[in-house]
């Protein structure tokens, strides 16, 4: 490999990028749970639904600051190390960039403001009316965000301008852009991503306070409300990622060759690997378990009509196929992981010994990485299948770079990235574990907490947090001293 | 009106409306180290706490507005400035993980880091966004592709510097103002101080570099050209300096509400008048004028821009109904509380 501009730009998106990517998700899977548990206390009246709430939008305001913060690289490198993608899609990216910032990003930061800090300054309807903004601003950037990159993937809407390097694509209909065959099909899935990362980002607190005996009653609402989202999103998957397939087996066939590592087309029925080592100079799958005709069944509905590989394709147009096949296959399998768990659970919560089974509650406190990796997973076969194309059939992503930027600038600004994001990486986790571990306050004088749990509950959270003053400010000892260890 | 000098117009009130609001929480940003006790650097903290992201919002959509109204001039100057560029990105990702990390944990060294941290990343981020202006009005080295040619030195002229340090003298101004009207007692009073200081810093850059972009012939020319065919933006130059004028005058007075919105209404002028200096130009090119990148030949298509300008007058009056609503949610001093950082 050689470290050019191209490479070098390459790994420096991938890299910002997924970094990013570490926060959208929860909060837009928190952003529902936010709307829920508010909902809840405005119709119940019950403050440890206010409680809870409190306590989640402190975890959903440390994500969305570092969110916002890491997602205004992209737009910076847009220009900065993709001046020529730039100018290609600008005409086309640029209605749904205004999209984006006017309904999306002013909705979201404006009412996070009075979601954070106007607990006390606005009235209960109004808080939770600027929750519901929050969360819808975070669904609406997502969605401008994927059709933009859906467009990318399957072009449409458009006729291309001017010739040579100097061409660009200019919009003719904004509504067959927005609606590119692929835009709402990967929307869907990211959702779906998201809510499962989120729904388990909840249970992995949960559990933990549950094994640890603090905070019970939270924790069990907590768990309760996430699981059922984690099954029925986890379900939800199988069936969208199904159809999001077929539509990739029409829209990309040369994506979808290489996520199954098809490399010769034949004749008859086309068989899925489970797994395997894909070989592209070989062109064969070593070590593989494959089902016979799966995959024209998968694709086409039968068992007969073969499935296009990437002997159709020619080399040059080929994308990475270990990596887009790896990537796929890690995360169906994850996919199938977070079926199974959520399955289980669910079957002991309806035989009422969940929350007996402490083994099954370590397994759901250390499972949190698995739904981010999936969600990277997902995006590295989406991106890294579309290779080598930047817009997929128009512009080649080697041709897409800035023509005034070197080699030596984007290393530097790799290497900075690189350090800061560590640095970054390991405060958002120790701040996080301090905030999850300090646990949610109890609020003052709570008149409608009434069963005996409930008030053991706040008991030992008043023991947990050293009986500390309520008014104090928050940040006091992060670890609370007595209690919660071991 | 012509689409392309309607899109002209709205980068211009994005951009005057992100210096006004993101102008003040940088000033708090550069002021913040002048206060060594921790309760007062966190009033400090939480007098922008519920407001610097919003704020920040409007730079967003600029840079957005700008990539999809003129792509090419986004991407000339992104990438022909691209150091400066990623310099720019690591201050604001430094600013604001700093806002939001640094009161979480009850450690002197870890604030003390933060606090340094944000400090330094608000002065270089306005530092940063004056030498744009500085460079946009000086010109750059555009060739006959559109594209930059030169390195990275010719970004750092002595006009773009210069403009840099008044920018930074600007903000703390407006900043120290602003943190007069938040807050109250034996803090405020202090504040009253920096706030004559802050003016007299500003008051000499001021008048230096308005000297200095009459006098230098690279920025006279283009910097008044258009005065002559209009000659009623000169209300705008009174208006301005009846502006700058008002900002003693109201302090003195001991109208801090007054002297604010004087404030506001320099940068808006300051911004106008940045703005006339570069029309119809987006980047003017130092090499041939003719090589310019225009609001015309770095558009995107009428489409496009007539689709966008849809989408902005169905989404502005909300963006701007609630922006007003979050600021009255917010309005008078300063209370810490559980819930601030």
């Amino acid at each position: 490999m050689q470290f050019d501009v191209v490479t070098l730009s390459r790994i420096q998106f991938a890299l910002t990028i997924m970094f990013h990517y570490l926060f959208p998700p929860l909060t837009i899977g928190l952003g529902g749970l936010l709307v829920s548990l508010e909902w809840q206390y405005l119709r119940t009246g019950d403050r440890q639904f206010e409680e809870a709430a409190k306590f989640w939008t402190k975890i959903f305001a440390i994500n969305f600051a570092v969110g916002v913060a890491t997602g205004i690289v992209m737009e910076f490198e847009f220009g900065t190390n993709w001046a020529t993608y730039s100018r290609y899609v600008g005409d086309v990216f640029g209605s749904a960039l205004a999209a984006e910032g006017i309904f999306a990003f002013f909705l979201e930061s404006g009412f996070l403001a009075v979601l954070v800090f106007g607990w006390d300054k606005v009235s209960k309807q109004m808080h939770f009316f600027s929750t519901c903004m929050v969360a819808l601003g975070a669904l609406f950037s997502s969605v401008w965000i994927v059709v933009a990159n859906s467009w990318q993937q399957t072009p449409a809407g458009f006729h291309i301008v001017r010739e040579g390097l100097n061409a660009r694509a200019e919009i003719t209909d904004f509504w067959a852009m927005v609606f590119n065959p692929s835009s709402v099909h990967r929307l869907l899935h990211v959702w779906i991503g998201a809510y499962i990362l989120g729904a388990f980002f909840v249970m992995s607190v949960s559990a933990y306070y549950l094994l640890r005996e603090r905070h019970a009653e939270f924790a069990k609402k907590s768990f309760h409300s996430a699981l059922t989202l984690a099954t029925v999103m986890s379900l939800a998957a199988l069936v969208q990622g199904d159809l999001q397939a077929k539509n990739v087996a029409v829209t990309q066939p040369a994506k979808l060759a290489a996520m199954e590592a098809r490399f010769e087309t034949g004749k008859g029925p086309s068989p899925l690997y489970v797994f395997g080592l894909p070989g592209e100079n070989a062109r064969r799958v070593e070590h593989g378990l494959a089902i016979p005709g799966l995959l024209s069944f998968l694709a086409h509905g039968n068992f007969r009509e073969p499935v296009d590989g990437l002997d159709k394709v020619p080399r040059t147009d080929w994308p990475p196929v270990a990596v887009t096949f790896h990537s796929f296959h890690s995360m169906v399998w994850l996919g199938g992981f977070f079926i199974a768990i959520t399955l289980f659970a669910t079957y002991l919560r309806w035989r009422g010994t969940l929350f007996e089974k402490r083994w099954l509650l370590w397994v759901f406190v250390f499972a949190v990485p698995l739904p981010y990796i999936a969600n990277q997973l997902g995006w590295v076969t989406a991106e890294v299948g579309r290779q080598p194309w930047i817009v997929y059939g128009m512009l080649r992503t080697s041709d897409a770079v800035s023509k005034t930027v070197v080699a030596n600038q984007v290393l530097g600004s790799l290497i900075i990235f690189l350090l800061i994001y560590v640095m970054l990486f390991a405060v958002w986790v120790y701040v996080l574990d301090s905030k999850i571990k300090h646990g949610p306050e109890t609020v003052e004088a709570a008149p409608a907490v009434t069963s005996p749990s409930a008030l053991l509950g706040v008991a030992s959270l008043r023991a947990g947090t050293g009986g500390a003053s309520l008014t104090a400010a928050e940040e006091g000892p992060p670890h609370p001293p007595t209690k919660g260890k071991g | 009106m012509d689409l392309h000098v309607l899109w002209f117009v709205l980068l211009g009130v994005l951009l005057a409306g992100y210096a006004i609001l993101d102008g003040f929480d940088l000033g708090v940003g550069i002021l913040h180290l002048s206060v060594r006790k921790d309760e007062e650097r966190r009033i400090l903290l939480n007098s922008i706490g519920p407001l610097w992201d919003g704020n920040g919002v409007w730079l967003v959509t600029f840079g957005g507005a700008l990539f999809a109204a003129f792509p090419d001039a986004y991407a000339t100057v992104f990438s022909g400035f691209y150091t400066a560029f990623m310099m720019l990105l690591f201050a604001l990702i430094s600013r604001a993980v700093s806002i939001e990390f640094r009161s979480k944990l009850d450690t002197p060294a870890w604030r003390m880091f933060w606090d340094v941290s944000f400090c330094v990343a608000s002065a270089v981020a306005t530092f940063l966004f004056g030498v744009a202006v500085g460079n946009a009005i000086h010109g750059v080295p555009i060739g006959a592709d559109g594209e930059f040619r030169g390195r990275f030195v010719d970004l750092l002229p002595p006009y773009a510097l210069l403009v840099g340090c008044f920018t930074v003298a600007l903000f703390a101004m407006h900043g120290s103002i602003y943190l007069y009207l938040k807050t109250e007692g034996e803090l405020q009073r202090k504040i009253h101080g920096w706030m004559w200081r802050a003016f007299g810093f500003f008051l000499v850059l001021y008048l230096f570099t308005t000297i200095i972009t009459l006098v230098d012939p690279a920025t006279a020319g283009l910097a008044t050209r258009n005065f002559r065919v209009h000659p009623w933006m000169w209300l705008v130059v009174v208006l301005n300096v009846l502006a700058v004028a008002n900002i003693p005058r109201a302090i003195y007075l001991g109208r801090p509400g007054y002297a604010f919105a004087s404030s506001c209404a320099t940068i808006a002028a300051l911004t106008f008048l940045f703005a006339v200096a570069l029309f119809p130009d987006l980047i003017h090119s130092s090499l041939n004028p003719d090589w310019s990148l225009t609001i015309y030949n770095a558009a995107s298509s009428e489409k496009t821009l007539a689709i966008m300008a849809t989408i902005a007058a169905f989404g502005m009056p909300f963006v701007l109904t609630y922006t007003s609503v979050v600021y009255w949610v917010f309005r008078g001093k300063v209370r810490l509380g559980k819930l601030s950082y």
